[in-house]
C-alpha cells in the first residue's frame, strides 16, 4: 500500500550480538542473540510501532540502528547512507539528523548540568549557533515542549517525570531532527501523564514533519500513535502490517495472543474476547531455539514443521510480512 | 489533538524557584551534594571536626606572631634549641641561650616578662612549644600535598583504566591488587627507608613513600564509578545528539563519578598525617630538630622508662597530633555517613 511513500531508513538484516566472556583469559563462550536479523523500512512521516515483550531486544534494536552499539552485520541506510559504515566524525555530524528518546526520564538527564546546559548541548557541540542564539533557541524549545522558558537555569531533579520527558523530548528536537527513535518515552509515566506526553510528541511529528520509530512493549501503548507495527519476538520480527491490518486481522499466533491482552472499548467485543494465555517463559536469547524461534510457547505449533526450518519473513498480502510457516 | 494539554503545574513551580539563585559552589559540586554539604554544616561531628581543623588552620597561620623565629630571617621550621645537654627540662623552665624575642601576647596574657620553655625541653634542648605550634604547618603541608598527590595519580590512573576498559583495564587492576594486597604502612617504610640515604633527610623521602604506596584506592574507587556512570541514560543521551568522547569523559562521566573519590581523599588526611608521625617516629624522615610532631615525639623512644617524669614530651605533641586527626576523621565521618545511603543507592 506503501509505495507512493518515500523511504527514510531501511534496516537490512540487522544483527546484534553481546559476546558472553568468562574465564580468566576472558575467552568467549557465546553471546546474547539480542537482535537477531531484522528488516524493514520506516516511510517518511510515519510512525512505526515496535512492539515486544521485555528483554525481547527492542530497545538494543533502537539502539543499533542508531550506531550506540556497533552492529555485528547488517546494514542501516539512512537517507542513502549506510550509518553502519559511519566513523567518528561523519557519524557525529549523522547524528544530527537521527535522534532518540529514553524510557526513564529519571536517568536520562545530566543531574549536574542546568536544563538549559542539557537542551542547548545539542547546538553547542555541533557549533550551530553562537552563545546568544542557544539561550534564545533554549527558550523556544521549552516553550515548543509546554515548559516554561525560565526552567532554563534549573536541574532536573527540580521537575517531575512528565516534566522531565519533556526536557528530553527538547533536546531531541534541538538539531531539528528528521527521524527519532522514542524507546518507551511513556512507560515509565504515570497514566495520567501518558496521554499528554502522546500528544505532545503527535503535535511536534505534525508540526516539524518527524518520523518516528516508537518503541513499547505492549500493543496498547502504541495502537494511538503509530501508522505501522511491527511485532518483536526474541530477536526478530514476527509480523509487520499497516495498524489497521494488525489490530483487526494479526497473522501470527504471537501477535494474536499480544493483541488478546489488550483490552477493547466495545463492551461488546469486550465481552466476547477471547484471551490465549502464552505457556511458558521467554526463552534465552543465548541459545534461541531451532527453527521458529516461538515454538516453544506457540499454540498451534507443528512438530517436524515449526522447529525443521526458520520460517521466511514474508509478505503475505501487499504491506503484510509475517514469519509462520502456518500462514 | 492539535492542542497540547499543558502540565499545569509550571506556574507553581515557578513560584518556588523564582528567587533562588545558584552560586559557583553549587555549580561545582552539584546540587544534590550542595544539598548534603549545606546539610552537614548542622551535624554536630562535622561541626567538631570543622572547628578543630579551623583552629589548627588559625595556629597555622599565627604561627610566626604565637612562637616568633629567634632571628627574622632564621629558618622556623628548625627549632631553636637552648643548649645541648641531653636531659629534658620541665615545663616552666627559663630560657638561657637562643632565646627569641617573646610573642606580644605572652606578657599580658602570663604577667611574667622571661620567656619560658612553656611545653618544656626535649633531649638536646628543642623546644616542644615550638615543635607543637610549628608542627602545624609541616602537618597541614604533609598532610595535603600527599593526599592531593595521590588523588591525582589514583584519578588519572583509575579513569585511564575504566576509559580503555578490557585488557589494559585487567592489567592495570591486577597492579593495583597486588600494590594493595602490600601492608602499605610497613612499604612506604622500607621505601623511605631506601630513599633517605640516597636524597637526604626532610621531608621528601617520607612523602614519595607514602605517595607511593597510597593512591590504589582512589584509583580502584574512581573505576568503579566511572564505569558505572559510563552506563547511565544521558551519557548514551550525549552520545545520541553527538558529543565528543573527550567532553563526555569530562563534563557527563567525571564530574558525577568523583564524588565519593574526594570524600575519600577528606577522610584520608588524617591517616596520612598519622602514618607520616608513624615513619617520623622511627626515626626516618626530617632531620632533628625539624618542626614535625612524629619527629619530637621519636625522642620519647629513649626516655620510654622514666616518661613519669618527662611526660611532656610525649603529651604535648600527642594531642596536638590526636586532635588534629581527629578533626578531620570527625568531618570525613560525618561525611561519609551522609553520603553512604545515597553512594550504595546508586550504580
Ligand atoms: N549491553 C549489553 N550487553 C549484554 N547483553 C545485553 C546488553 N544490552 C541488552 N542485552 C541483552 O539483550 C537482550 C535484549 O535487551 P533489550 O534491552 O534490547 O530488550 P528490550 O526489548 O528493550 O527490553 P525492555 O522492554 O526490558 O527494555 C536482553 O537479553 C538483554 O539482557
Ligand atoms: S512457525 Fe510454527 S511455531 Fe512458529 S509461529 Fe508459526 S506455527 Fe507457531
Ligand atoms: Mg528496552
Amino acid at each position: 500500500m506503501e509505495t507512493q511513500n518515500e523511504v527514510l531508513l531501511k534496516v537490512d538484516n540487522l544483527v546484534k550480538h553481546f559476546p558472553i566472556y568468562r574465564g580468566v583469559f576472558q575467552r568467549q563462550v557465546g553471546a546474547v542473540h539480542a537482535v537477531d536479523g531484522i528488516s524493514f523500512d520506516v516511510y517518511k512521516g510515519e510512525t512505526l510501532g515496535l512492539v515486544g515483550e521485555s528483554g525481547c531486544g527492542k530497545s538494543t534494536a533502537g539502539r543499533t540502528i542508531l550506531q550506540l552499539y556497533k552492529p555485528t552485520s547488517g546494514s542501516v541506510d539512512f537517507q542513502g547512507v549506510d550509518l553502519a559504515t559511519l566513523k567518528g566524525e561523519e557519524l557525529r555530524h549523522m547524528r544530527k539528523k537521527i535522534q532518540m528518546i529514553f524510557q526513564d526520564p529519571y536517568a536520562s538527564l545530566n543531574p549536574r548540568m542546568t536544563v538549559g546546559d542539557i537542551i542547548g548541548e545539542p547546538l553547542m557541540v555541533h557549533n550551530v549557533a553562537t552563545p546568544k542564539e542557544i539561550e534564545e533557541r533554549v527558550a523556544d524549545l521549552l516553550n515548543k515542549v509546554n515548559l516554561n522558558p525560565a526552567f532554563a537555569s534549573r536541574y532536573p531533579h527540580e521537575f517531575s517525570g512528565g516534566q522531565r520527558q519533556r526536557i528530553g523530548i527538547a533536546r531531541a528536537l534541538a538539531l531539528q531532527p528528521d527521524f527519532i527513535v522514542c524507546d518507551e518515552p511513556i512507560s515509565a509515566l504515570d497514566v495520567s501523564i501518558q496521554a499528554q506526553v502522546v500528544n505532545l510528541l503527535e503535535d511536534l511529528q505534525a508540526q516539524f514533519g518527524l518520523t518516528y520509530l516508537f518503541i513499547a512493549h505492549d500493543l496498547s501503548m502504541v495502537r494511538h500513535i503509530s501508522t505501522r507495527v511491527a511485532v518483536m519476538y526474541l530477536g526478530i520480527i514476527v509480523e509487520l502490517a499497516d495498524r489497521k491490518t494488525l489490530y483487526t486481522n494479526p497473522l501470527h499466533p504471537y501477535s494474536q495472543a499480544l493483541l488478546s491482552a489488550v483490552p477493547v472499548a466495545d463492551p461488546v467485543v469486550e465481552e466476547k474476547r477471547k484471551r490465549v494465555i502464552l505457556e511458558g517463559d521467554v526463552p534465552s536469547p543465548v541459545n534461541p531455539p531451532s527453527g521458529c524461534r516461538f515454538r516453544t510457547r506457540c499454540p498451534i505449533a507443528k512438530p517436524g514443521v515449526c522447529d525443521a526450518s526458520k520460517p521466511e519473513f514474508r509478505e503475505v498480502d501487499p504491506g503484510h510480512f509475517v514469519a509462520c510457516h502456518l500462514v | 489533538m492539535t492542542e497540547t494539554t499543558p502540565t499545569g503545574d509550571n506556574s507553581l513551580l515557578e513560584a518556588t524557584f523564582a528567587t533562588r539563585k545558584i552560586g559557583w559552589f553549587e555549580k561545582f559540586v552539584g546540587p544534590e551534594n550542595f544539598r548534603i554539604l549545606v546539610g552537614l554544616l548542622k551535624t554536630p561531628a562535622s561541626i567538631i571536626g570543622l572547628s578543630l581543623i579551623l583552629t589548627y588552620v588559625v595556629i597555622g597561620i599565627l604561627a610566626p606572631v604565637i612562637a616568633p623565629p629567634v632571628k627574622p630571617n632564621a629558618d622556623p621550621y628548625s627549632i631553636p634549641r637552648d643548649g645541648f645537654s641531653s636531659d629534658p627540662k620541665p615545663m616552666g623552665s627559663e630560657w638561657k641561650r637562643n632565646k627569641p624575642p617573646e610573642p606580644f601576647w605572652y606578657k599580658p596574657l602570663t604577667g611574667n616578662d622571661k620567656w619560658v620553655h612553656l611545653f618544656g625541653t626535649s633531649e638536646g634542648q628543642y623546644d616542644i612549644f615550638y615543635y607543637v605550634i610549628w608542627g602545624v604547618r609541616t602537618a597541614f603541608f604533609t598532610g595535603l600535598l600527599v593526599t592531593f598527590a595521590t588523588l591525582v595519580i589514583g584519578v588519572i590512573y583509575g579513569s585511564i583504566s575504566a576509559y580503555y576498559g578490557g585488557m589494559v583495564d585487567n592489567i592495570m587492576m591486577r597492579l593495583v591488587d597486588v600494590l594493595m594486597i602490600l601492608p602499605s604502612l610497613l612499604a612506604a617504610l622500607i621505601l623511605a627507608a631506601v630513599l633517605t640515604p640516597r636524597i637526604g633527610k626532610s621531608l621528601i623521602p617520607v612523602m614519595t613513600a607514602l605517595i607511593a604506596f597510597g593512591w590504589m584506592g582512589y584509583a580502584r574507587i574512581i573505576r568503579g564509578d566511572i564505569l558505572s556512570v559510563k552506563e547511565r541514560d544521558y551519557v548514551l543521551a550525549a552520545r545520541v545528539v553527538g558529543v565528543k568522547d573527550s567532553r563526555i569523559l569530562f563534563r557527563h562521566i567525571i564530574p558525577n563519578a568523583i564524588f565519593p573519590t574526594l570524600v575519600l581523599a577528606s577522610l584520608a588526611i588524617g591517616d596520612v598525617v598519622l602514618a607520616f608521625a608513624a615513619l617520623s617516629f622511627l626515626g626516618i624522615g626530617t632531620e632533628v630538630g625539624y618542626a614535625d610532631w612524629g619527629q619530637v615525639l621519636s625522642f620519647a623512644r629513649n626516655w620510654i622508662t622514666a616518661l613519669d617524669q618527662y611526660w611532656y614530651i610525649v603529651v604535648w605533641p600527642g594531642l596536638a597530633l590526636v586532635f588534629f586527626v581527629m578533626g578531620w576523621n570527625l568531618l570525613g565521618d560525618a561525611l561519609r555517613d551522609v553520603l553512604d545511603p545515597r553512594m550504595r543507592g546508586r550504580s
